[in-house]
């Protein structure tokens, strides 16, 4: 039937989705910095680049309200959803997005 | 002509429903035998809920009884549990050795719950919610008294529980997630579904591993969670889910994943056989819902009948069945992606509305409380209907919308009939509020509240009471503005909340809000961290602390630095330190590669560029060498200030060492609105700059001089002579009283000197001259103590808060 084409991508298990507190956050170091996992007050999950498109401020330290998270350095909002600032710091960076995916509760981090 | 055979297996709702969907079409096409493994007629089973609740009997929620199958024609074979397809010979096998040939062939073997493998599953008193013998079962053993605990709170799981309750058990629900109904609520409505429940005897236990289910005898008696609690019961309920019955597909080698699959005609890898109902898995997804079942029949019942109708998938709705809580799910409830949220909360009625809107359409919705507008949103969502025309009246639902449509919102004030209540709280007509406005020339939103009460309780009227002003007064109305708001996610400021915390024993966040009418669902970055200090500082001891709501430095005890690293201040009690401590401290430098080490301003020693894994670790050294946190990060008790006083010093005229090392041990781990600094000079000379600290000691031959206000920051400015005190004790109590009041009374954020500047020197003077309010206010401080006066650091070096230092993973480390 139906069988669902995959990017190419290899993913790795990080975890399971309950690991990460709600309206909270955990990081997951790589070969090339940190990467933070949000999960939302409604039990959503994201995954951004632990640095804020301002100065660098590990995101995954921030507040997490909404779908969004304010950088404990100079409180930019990102929204999760797309690592864009937000309010009057829009259009001014982005946080790249990092592939994420929930398969029977467990965090599987994609790797391009 | 002989007719074609069609037979199904399964006498349940979906089978049954589907040949009735071949019925209405084309009643004399076929043949018709109907395989169910229930030896009963076919029966509604969603609503054996209220069965259980013993709001309705069996009687009642049948649907097919014997007359129907007789009048259709239809061969019921009840009690005849199928074994085998043979699809060569197109005939199935029953386990009873009777046979039926057809032509063609339904599969609507439904879902089998899951049990959990937990060890003494198969204990007497376990079961599952899932057809009317477990109800049955249940009900035998629901005597008032008896306990039950039903592990699952999804929407079954909940409606077991409340059904128990209902019957005179204790039930108890418990939940692996942190959130009920987790699938189809968001946390504010699943706090207060929580609420409502304990308000009809259901407990709930959230973030709940079961582990092992106890016995007695063979018989249940109780269940023990992972982190070694154990509830006692004589009934344990699982409900955790449905699982797609497929053996029977599986054996006659049809294509089976999760559930038999089936493509847009509801065919299986089988031309002459179909599937329908909870056995399906249809592009990928899996239905354990009614509405979608019976979307399915009406394809099939076109199918079966040359018809054409393709099955595209469904949209989901949920609505809790449980009297007197009203709740309904749909679409997207959670939002995403270019998502936005219309929040409404009626403190007053208890509900809770989410609107999403996505591209300017209904996405999705969560509604507690008040759900009778949930098939009107599901409406708008399926359809499609741009919404941007009515999105000001959305939330207000439909009746409010198709009465205001078109009307601009101050011609809808105007059309409000004079009956019409604006202000709930006080009951408050328009007319009456319109009648003071111009008979006694009213012209401020202040001066309505004072003769009528409008707007006056909860505010959520205002706006409509600032449209009548400016409807009677026209040009000559300005908008007052009240209080500043505590944040953009309400209209209330900062007093109000911290007033409506005590009034109304608020005590969590989700409470707050809910009371409170917040307009997001969870709040933001200013106002969690507000709330979260307001309730610690109201409820101490009751209250738990939530760490998300937060600031970084908070939560991990340590400054956070512009690189991400941290920088770490042992307290030093008063300034004073020793050889022992200072080796110890040059020890952690040493062992943990510490990049700077400098004095502070508040006469501490700060190790600055500490990795956050390492933290733990470096408190671990310094808590054995006996130093705690010294709070350096904390809207709180920062430091206490010294000069060397009579010990040492020639002008010295009190022991303001020993003071300032006595205020220190009683007030350190308090938290405040905002930092609090303090000093203790020995004499008028200040060598520890008491004056321009938040509270501020200047010792003098009679006695201790108490100082308030100072700041030496962003702004300068000396403090102000609040007390002259006698004695030491006295001096402790008066700044302990003063500490309290700020905690009490101040907003989050706002220093001591900005409070004074608002409230005044005199209030605080008043507050801190009248024994009784000072002894108060030193209790209260002093009780709030006992329980924040513990290190944080120790408590982390213990193992709290692991998942905080340690990174999720390490398994993408390298590449």
């Amino acid at each position: 039937m139906n069988a669902l084409v995959k990017d190419p991508i290899m993913w790795t298990d990080v975890g399971a989705v309950t690991d990460v507190p709600l309206r909270g956050s955990r990081r997951v170091p790589t070969a090339d910095g940190d990467i933070a996992i949000f999960r939302t007050g409604d039990g959503r999950v994201f995954a951004l680049r632990d640095r804020c498109p301002h100065k660098g401020g590990p995101l995954s330290q921030g507040i997490v309200h909404g779908h969004a998270v304010t950088c404990p350095l100079h409180n930019w909002s990102i929204e999760l959803a797309t690592g864009e600032a937000m309010g009057a710091d829009r259009g001014k960076g982005c946080a790249p997005v990092v592939p994420l995916e929930v398969r029977d509760g467990r965090l599987l981090l994609g790797r391009i | 002509m002989t007719k074609e055979r069609l037979v199904v297996i399964g006498n349940g709702m979906a089978g049954c429903r589907a040949v009735q969907e071949v019925l209405k079409r084309d009643p004399g096409r076929y043949d018709i035998t109907i395989f169910g493994a229930e030896p009963r007629v076919n029966y509604d089973r969603i609503m054996l809920s209220p069965v259980l609740a013993g709001e309705k009997s069996f009687a009642d929620i049948v649907i097919n009884d014997e007359a129907w199958y007789a009048d259709n024609g239809i061969d019921l074979r009840a009690g005849a549990r199928v074994e085998v397809i043979d699809r060569e010979a197109r005939l199935v096998r029953a386990a009873d050795g009777t046979e039926a040939p057809y032509d063609r062939l339904i599969l609507a073997t439904g879902s089998d719950p899951i049990r959990l493998p937990l060890p003494g599953a198969d204990l007497a008193g376990v079961v599952t919610f899932r057809d009317l013998d477990d109800v049955e079962a249940m009900i035998a053993a629901a005597k008032p008294g008896a306990k039950a605990v039903v592990i699952g709170g999804g929407l079954l799981g909940i409606e077991a529980a409340y059904g128990l309750s209902k019957r005179g058990m204790g039930a108890t629900v418990v939940h692996l997630m942190d959130v009920l109904m987790e699938r189809q609520l968001d946390a504010s409505a699943g706090f207060l579904l929580t609420e409502a429940l304990a308000e009809k005897g259901v407990e709930t236990v959230l973030e709940a591993q079961s582990e092992e289910i106890l016995g007695a005898n063979g018989r249940v008696s109780g269940l023990r969670l992972k982190d070694g609690r154990v509830l006692d019961c004589d009934l344990l309920v699982m409900a955790v889910g449905i699982r797609p019955n497929g053996t029977l597909a599986k054996a006659a080698e049809l294509e089976v994943n999760r559930g038999v699959v089936v493509d847009d005609s509801l065919r299986t890898s089988d031309p002459a056989i179909y599937a329908i109902g909870e056995c399906v898995e249809h592009r990928g997804q899996c239905y354990g819902l009614v509405a979608p079942i019976w979307e399915m029949c009406r394809t099939l019942g076109e199918a079966l009948t040359d018809g054409e109708a393709a099955y595209e998938g469904s949209s989901l709705s949920t609505r809790l069945k449980v009297s007197g809580v009203d709740v309904f799910s749909a679409g997207k409830h959670l939002g995403g992606p270019g998502c936005e949220d219309i929040v409404f909360r009626d403190a007053g009625r208890g509900v809770y509305k989410r609107i999403v809107l996505e591209e300017g359409k209904v996405a999705g919705a969560v509604l507690f409380g008040d759900a009778s507008d949930g098939g009107w949103y599901f409406d708008l969502m399926k359809s499609g209907e741009d919404v941007a025309a009515f999105r000001e009246t959305l939330v207000f639902g439909q009746a409010a919308t198709e009465g205001l449509r078109g009307l601009d919102p101050s011609a809808a004030v105007a059309a409000m009939a004079d009956t019409a209540e604006v202000c709930g709280c006080n009951g408050v007509c328009k007319g009456e509020i319109t009648a003071a406005i111009t008979d006694q020339g009213l012209t401020t939103l202040e001066s309505v509240r004072a003769v009528t009460k409008a707007s006056a309780s909860c505010g959520t009227c205002t706006p409509l009471v600032e449209k009548l002003l400016k409807l009677s007064l026209g040009a000559a109305f300005q908008v007052q503005t009240g209080p500043k708001p505590v944040c953009g996610c309400t209209h209330h400021g900062h007093d109000d909340v911290r007033r409506r915390i005590l009034a109304e024993e608020l005590k969590s966040i989700p409470a707050v809000m809910q009371a409170l009418e917040w307009t997001t669902p969870d709040g933001c970055a200013s106002c969690r961290p507000a709330l979260n200090y307001y309730l610690v500082c109201a409820w101490p001891g009751d209250y738990r602390d939530d760490r998300q709501s937060r600031f970084v430095n908070e939560r991990v005890h340590a400054n956070i630095q512009k690189d991400g690293t941290y920088s770490v201040v042992p307290r030093m009690w008063g300034g004073v330190t020793s050889a022992d401590e200072l080796r110890a401290i040059a020890d952690v430098v040493d062992k943990f590669d510490i990049p700077t080490v400098k004095v502070t301003g508040g006469q501490r020693i700060d190790l600055l560029g500490v990795k956050k894994d390492d933290l733990p670790a470096v408190w671990a050294d310094l808590n054995a060498a006996g130093m705690v946190s010294g709070h350096a990060y904390a809207k709180g008790l920062r430091t206490v200030k010294t000069c060397v006083g009579t010990d040492w010093c020639r002008f010295g005229t009190q022991d303001s060492t020993g003071l300032g090392v006595r205020l220190e041990k009683f007030m350190w781990g308090s938290w405040s609105p905002a930092k609090v600094k303090l000093a203790v000079s020995g004499c008028p000379r200040n060598c520890a700059e008491a004056t321009c600290k938040d509270i501020g000691v200047i010792c003098v031959d009679s006695g201790y001089e108490i100082h308030v206000g100072g700041a030496a920051g962003l702004h300068i400015k000396g403090t102000e002579v609040l007390a002259k005190v006698a004695t030491e004790d006295e001096a402790v109590w008066t700044i302990c009283a003063v500490m309290q009041f700020y905690r009490e009374d101040a907003w989050y954020l706002e220093r001591v000197y900005k409070w004074m500047e608002r409230i005044g020197l005199g209030a605080i003077k008043a507050a801190v001259e009248d024994p009784e309010r000072r002894r108060a206010l030193y209790d209260r401080f002093s009780y709030s103590q006992r329980f924040y006066r513990v290190d944080p650091w120790a408590e982390r070096v213990a193992g709290r808060d692991a998942h905080e230092f340690n990174p999720l993973s390490r398994r993408m480390e390298f590449a």
